[in-house]
């Protein structure tokens, strides 16, 4: 069963009837906490002025009427206080994260329809597909089962008008690593946030760690998961131990000095721990962030691009750690620009651009996305490559690429490698190579996110 | 909801460590005491014993009052730092991703702010005590050795401080500007001087039975502060600059 997300007793107080909303909005502006508008100003100068005008022709004394003052101006003050701009509230991006707001998620039961594939190019099938359901997602993994350790439905996150993320939902299974992959501003970090009880989800249900996502059981999750946020947010003029003692502490472990020594050996970085982490570089500080996620064992670590600003070496320890991570069965949950990073590490990927564009294997998304060729390459062009071709019967069809190459379509290429190998000897062509096709998971990804903008899918 | 010590130290241990490597905090927490603890030093030092006993007391008074100043406005700063400072520096997000409660973050926050406070204030009350019954006149000593007035530091001095935490670390869960928090919080922090300047103008004699009512109204009061600061405390605002309420308020769902 998951848990849908329980608004607090105040949220739901005020989100019980529209009208309630709207009068809880108006007293927000003209009273609460936001001192800018007129009428605030005004209840705060009728308050402070009745305060002391009434008070102070009742009682002469000096020291009655310098208390109502002063109490006055405190009055002004308390009700004045905040200040939080109103572009702030509703702007995800001004928290410093860069790819918070749109991402899309569906994709729970979205069957792909078979007809779709045919003789559509990528990028048809990709709209084709979004056009008609607004999602495209691994049909065969997607259903929960008792080896997820996360399980997202219908997960719908706003910030006031704008959506961060949309009808999202997917499953991330123990011991894997998932990858969650979107352009700047898809929601992959507002997703985190969500999943790591950071910020509270608009509607939909979620279960991390086997934990529904509710207000009351925040605590329970964060004792199971680690964030490795895209900025490691350390403290500069403490040391690297320190600053994992104070986050040891705060999950509550008494001595936690052998975690820590575990955890800065786990990133290399045990002969630095008396070191200020002001004077370490980008990449040491993102090595101690990686050790500060890694002091509560966690079951669930969501990194979020951990290999940014990081040189190759540094990064290649990274991907070594993350590799170690899910050999010992942590499941992690990687947000990453990194196309090649997600391919040489990811089990599974979702694509986000608001709206889920699909999840599933890498493999089996170029498979879906692209069909199965053969990249034949000859000393000299063909004289008649459509006659030789055409004759080819596991041959569907062909065409040139830029090298002057052919790129045959076929269904099944261990029956059609054989077949056009001894066509060509058979017309006597001077065959330098005869390979299968690969499609990058860039081209999946750009495939995808390319059909989701002009197919004009939010 | 129970509250966890451990967390709560750990909080306090990192406020202290990083008081102790920023030397300015250092050096503030100590001028300004020095500051108010000489100059009616030198002014109680000048008064001989025939000086009237009105001025006599009076000039008492101002004394403590400048004591219990202290407390109020020494911690204003730290405590209107402590939450959007973290935000600043970019230490929030990463630390509200722990188990931490609110509750437990902020009495850390607020331990840490009025702890030093304290320790600073008292300090230089037994200071000016001891200086005075060893340096200062007989009817200046006799005034300021009196039991209700120790017992009004006593009682008064963390409970001040705590209200002035309080109204600082409010302000600080709600601001989107370090600036702006720091100038509010000692602003706001200015009212809690009513106590010590109604008792510096003999509204009111800090009997003992006053000073216990009084210090069991103030730490009721802290106490309501800290439940109220608390739920002031919304992850959502702080992390993403926009409140949930808020937002789906305008989202209308």
């Amino acid at each position: 069963m998951i848990g849908r997300w329980r608004r607090s007793s105040e949220t739901s107080r005020h989100e019980s009837t529209v009208a309630k909303r709207q009068w809880f909005a108006r007293r927000r502006y003209g009273f609460g906490v936001r001192p800018m508008t007129w009428q605030g100003w005004l209840i705060t100068a009728i308050a402070v002025g009745g305060a002391v005008g009434a008070l102070a022709g009742v009682q002469k004394t000096a020291g009655e009427i310098l208390l109502v003052g002063v109490v006055g101006l405190y009055l002004a003050l308390a009700f004045s206080l905040g200040g939080t701009k109103r572009q702030v509230v509703t702007d995800s991006r001004a928290s410093g994260s860069d790819d918070d707001p749109e991402l899309e998620n569906g994709a729970a039961k979205v069957i792909v329809p078979p007809e779709i594939y045919g003789t559509q190019t990528p990028r048809e099938i990709a709209e084709e597909i979004i056009s008609r359901s607004g999602k495209f997602a691994d049909t065969a993994e997607d259903g929960a089962s008792s080896d997820s350790v996360i399980v997202v439905s219908h997960l719908t996150k706003q910030f006031g008008q704008r959506v961060a993320f949309e009808d999202v939902s997917f499953n991330v299974h123990r011991g894997e690593v998932f990858g969650f992959l979107g352009p700047n501003g898809a929601g992959k970090t507002s997703t985190v946030r969500t999943l790591s009880t950071l910020v509270s989800p608009t509607s939909g249900t979620a279960q991390v760690a086997g934990i529904p996502l509710n207000a009351d059981r925040d605590v329970e999750i964060r004792h199971r998961i680690a964030v490795m946020t895209e900025v490691p947010g350390l403290y500069l003029r403490l040391s690297v131990t320190e600053n994992l003692a104070f986050f040891a502490g705060l999950y509550g472990y008494r001595d936690a000095q052998p975690r820590i020594d575990r955890a800065l050996e786990a990133v290399n970085l045990s002969s630095r721990a008396s070191d200020l982490c002001g004077s370490l570089s980008k990449g040491l500080r993102q090595r101690v962030g990686l050790a500060r996620a890694l002091l509560n064992d966690p079951e669930i670590i969501f990194l979020d691009e951990p290999t940014a600003g990081l040189d190759p070496v540094a990064s290649l320890e990274v991907h070594d750690l993350i590799i170690d991570l899910r050999d010992k069965g942590v499941t992690v949950f990687l947000t990453t620009h990194r196309l090649d990073e997600a391919e040489k590490l990811c089990d599974r990927v979702a694509i986000l651009n608001t709206t889920l564009r699909t999840v599933g294997r890498i493999d089996d998304l170029r498979q879906r996305m692209f069909h199965k060729s053969i990249l034949v390459s000859t000393a000299v062009p063909l004289a008649d490559p459509e006659g030789l071709f055409s004759s080819i019967g596991s041959v569907a069809g062909w065409s040139t690429d830029d090298t002057g190459g052919y790129v045959l379509t076929v269904s099944d290429v261990r029956v059609a490698a054989p077949a056009i190998a001894r066509a060509l000897v058979a017309a006597g062509a001077d065959v330098l190579s005869l390979v299968e096709g690969h499609h990058s998971l860039e081209e999946v990804y750009l495939e995808l996110v390319g059909a989701g903008s002009m197919g004009g899918v939010r | 909801m129970s509250q966890s010590a451990i967390r709560i130290r750990a909080v306090i241990r990192k406020e202290f460590q990083e008081y102790r490597r920023n030397r300015f905090i250092i050096y503030t927490m100590g001028t300004l005491p020095l500051i108010f603890t000489a100059l009616p030093v030198i002014t109680l030092f000048s008064i001989s014993n025939t000086e009237a006993p009105s001025i006599v007391k009076t000039q008492v008074a101002i004394t403590l009052l400048l004591l219990l100043v202290i407390p109020v406005v020494l911690p204003a700063t730290i405590a209107a730092y402590s939450v959007i400072g973290e935000r600043d520096q970019g230490t929030l997000e990463p630390l509200l991703t722990t188990p931490v409660t609110r509750e437990e973050f902020l009495l850390g926050k607020s331990l840490a702010a009025t702890i030093p406070t304290v320790g600073v204030a008292y300090t230089f009350f037994i200071v000016l005590v001891v200086a005075i019954r060893l340096g200062a006149s007989s009817v200046v000593a006799h005034q300021v050795w009196q039991p209700s007035w120790f017992l009004a530091e006593l009682l008064f001095a963390p409970l001040l401080a705590a209200w002035s935490v309080w109204v600082g670390t409010a302000i600080s869960a709600r601001s989107s500007d370090v600036r702006v928090a720091q100038q509010l919080g000692t602003l706001a922090s200015l009212p809690a001087l009513v106590l010590p300047l109604l008792m510096s103008l003999q509204v009111f004699k800090p009997t003992a039975a006053v000073a216990i009512v009084i210090a069991l109204a103030l730490a009721a009061i802290d106490v309501g502060a800290w439940r109220i600061v608390s739920k002031m405390f919304d992850r959502e605002r702080l992390i993403t600059g926009a409140s949930a309420v808020t937002m789906r308020a305008e989202a209308g769902t």
